[in-house]
């Protein structure tokens, strides 16, 4: 009885999370410019006009170039810092690391503002460079979280048996760590694509004139007119990401079986 | 001499190759988050000119900021909803986390986390403003209960704390599932058995045994959901229609509306200070649970 109690709560809890993406998809083929119940027919009409915008398209190129260009560079700081926190001990390692770590523990409204401050104080132009720029910070200490797990994992006497097999430092990261730790790097990837892609404050008070995808979508949830054609856009956000993050979690999952872990769940 | 074999061995030893690995990353984050942090703390203390910022020390901006009675109401107002979102989100994700940790089976246990995670990565821009579709005045809810005949005038459920309240813990929902869940795996499952075999009831091992064990879980879940929430600017803008402001919105309007840095940088400040306040006085309270790990 308690038990069937609590897993009817799990599944009313499901419902409450996927409300909102269940509703996305029903309004965006409705025929009808007013978001509301009942649903007049069926219609790809808003897809149609999604797909004619010229601004949502250079907004999706911006964000789609601030995505996979944040992801590379904070999975590649991330990569630096995750190798450095698992394989060696510093003094002030605590204090470093936490340092890279704060953007997870501060309002990002915070780190826009800041931002903003210094880059027109020294003159810089706003620009989708600038968006990278704040993105990559934000990202890495999600892609630092991951590549953690992933070197963790690490058994430290393969690279031990490299080196005494007569490896450079340099070819036995190259042919044993780094494919050993690919399933984190490309975890790691998608989901820093995954966030900057989504990031609104940043691209906000950072992108000066330049859309980017969530900046078009705010400026345009102001026009009841526009409502469905977003609706449209936003049932292909979530089925883009649905499918990346079932690619990621296959990759975790791989990652977590090669390296003989056991499935801890979860990406943060 | 001496110095240069110090030098050489520092260089072979295993902290230089630790700060060499670590400086890429290290020196991005000083270069542009703790020098940005540093200056908005400058600007806070400086004067603003017409479009420009005068270097002169000053604490003005501070004397403004806390005697202005909108910033002070507003101030309040955010650690209000801040607090109520905290408290509802750990709240509903509790019997979540118990669940998924306690009574599904090992292998589907990542089956679950993952079905949590998936609304979290789809745009929050659209998940905030379907909640206004859901509570609108012709949302699905009043549409839905006027077609049942429930009601004869729609409720208003939008521009309200209740609005963003509902609105944050669904974003923050995996937030909060995710460190109680770690808390929960780590609790040794003797010990419960061990509780009841002791003679207590199911319930005063949970109260006893279960909830102390779980409560660093739950302290780093309030503090990721109370952190960035007081920092939302989204959710107040679209749900709370601009009636019910935030710091944010606060920040955003002083700062890019009226262009007055050092105001909004002193803003900024203070809303940093008392959110580590808060989050510091949170841990002591906290300190004889957190205390009992290793």
């Amino acid at each position: 009885m308690r038990f069937s109690a609590l897993r009817s709560y799990a599944y009313l809890y499901l419902l409450f999370l996927y409300a909102p993406i269940i509703l996305l998809p029903v309004f965006a083929f409705n025929d009808g410019t007013i978001i509301a119940f009942p649903l007049k027919g069926f219609t790809v009409e808003w897809f149609r006009q999604m797909a004619a915008n010229a601004t949502l398209r250079t907004a999706v190129e911006n964000s789609l170039i601030i995505a996979v260009s944040s992801s590379i560079l904070a999975t590649t700081l991330g990569v630096f810092a995750a190798r450095a926190a698992t394989r060696f001990a510093f003094p002030g390692k605590a204090g470093i690391i936490g340092m890279i770590m704060l953007p997870l523990v501060l309002p990002e409204i915070i780190v826009a503002v800041s931002l903003l401050v210094v880059l027109l104080g020294i003159g810089v132009t706003l620009s989708v460079f600038t968006v990278i720029l704040g993105h990559v910070l934000i990202c890495t200490p999600y892609a630092i979280a991951i590549l953690n797990t992933a070197f963790n994992a690490l058994d430290r006497s393969l690279e031990e048996a490299a080196y005494d097999l007569g490896e450079t430092r340099f070819s036995t990261f190259r042919l044993i760590t780094l494919p050993l730790v690919m399933p984190g790097i490309i975890s790691s990837l998608l989901m820093s694509f995954t966030i900057s892609l989504d990031e609104f404050i940043i691209a906000f008070f950072l992108a000066g004139n330049e859309p980017t995808l969530p900046t078009y979508i705010f400026s345009q949830l102001r026009f009841p007119k526009q409502i469905p054609m977003i609706m449209a856009l936003g049932t292909c956000l979530v089925a883009a990401s649905i499918i990346l993050l079932t690619i990621a979690e296959y990759f975790r999952r791989r990652g977590i079986a090669k390296t003989g872990g056991t499935d801890s769940g979860g990406f943060l | 001499m001496a110095k240069a074999t110090r030098w050489r061995n520092f260089t072979r030893s295993e902290a230089f190759s630790g700060y060499v690995l670590v400086s890429p990353t290290a020196i991005y984050a000083v270069l542009l988050l703790a020098a940005p942090l540093a200056t908005i703390v400058a600007f806070s203390f400086f004067k603003d000119g017409y479009l420009t910022v005068i270097r002169e020390f000053t604490l003005q901006n501070y004397v403004d900021t806390w005697s202005d009675p909108v910033f002070r109401a507003i101030l309040l107002r955010s650690l209000f909803v801040s607090g109520m979102v905290t408290l509802t989100t750990v709240l509903i994700a509790f019997p979540i986390a118990y669940y998924i940790s306690f009574n599904v089976s090992r292998s589907m246990k990542s089956r679950w986390l993952f079905l949590i995670t998936i609304p979290f990565w789809t745009s929050y821009l659209i998940r905030v403003f379907l909640w206004k579709v859901i509570l609108g005045y012709n949302g699905v809810i009043n549409s839905t209960l006027d077609i049942v005949g429930l009601i004869d005038q729609p409720l208003n459920m939008l521009n309200n704390v209740q609005a963003i309240v509902v609105t944050l813990a669904h974003a923050y929902a995996p937030f909060a599932i995710l460190p109680i869940f770690v808390a929960l795996e780590k609790i040794d499952r003797a010990l419960l058995e061990a509780g009841q075999d002791l003679g207590e009831s199911r319930l005063m091992t949970f109260w006893r045994v279960t909830l102390p064990l779980a409560m660093p879980g739950v302290v780093a879940a309030v503090l990721i959901v109370f952190i960035p929430t007081i920092g939302d600017y989204v959710t107040p803008q679209l749900i709370g229609g601009g009636k019910v402001p935030m710091v944010a919105n606060l920040i955003q309007a002083r700062m890019l509306d009226l262009d007055n840095k050092p105001m909004g940088s002193a803003i900024a400040v203070s809303a940093m200070a008392i959110v580590t306040l808060v989050s510091l006085l949170f841990l002591f309270l906290n300190r004889r649970f957190l205390r009992v790990q290793k």
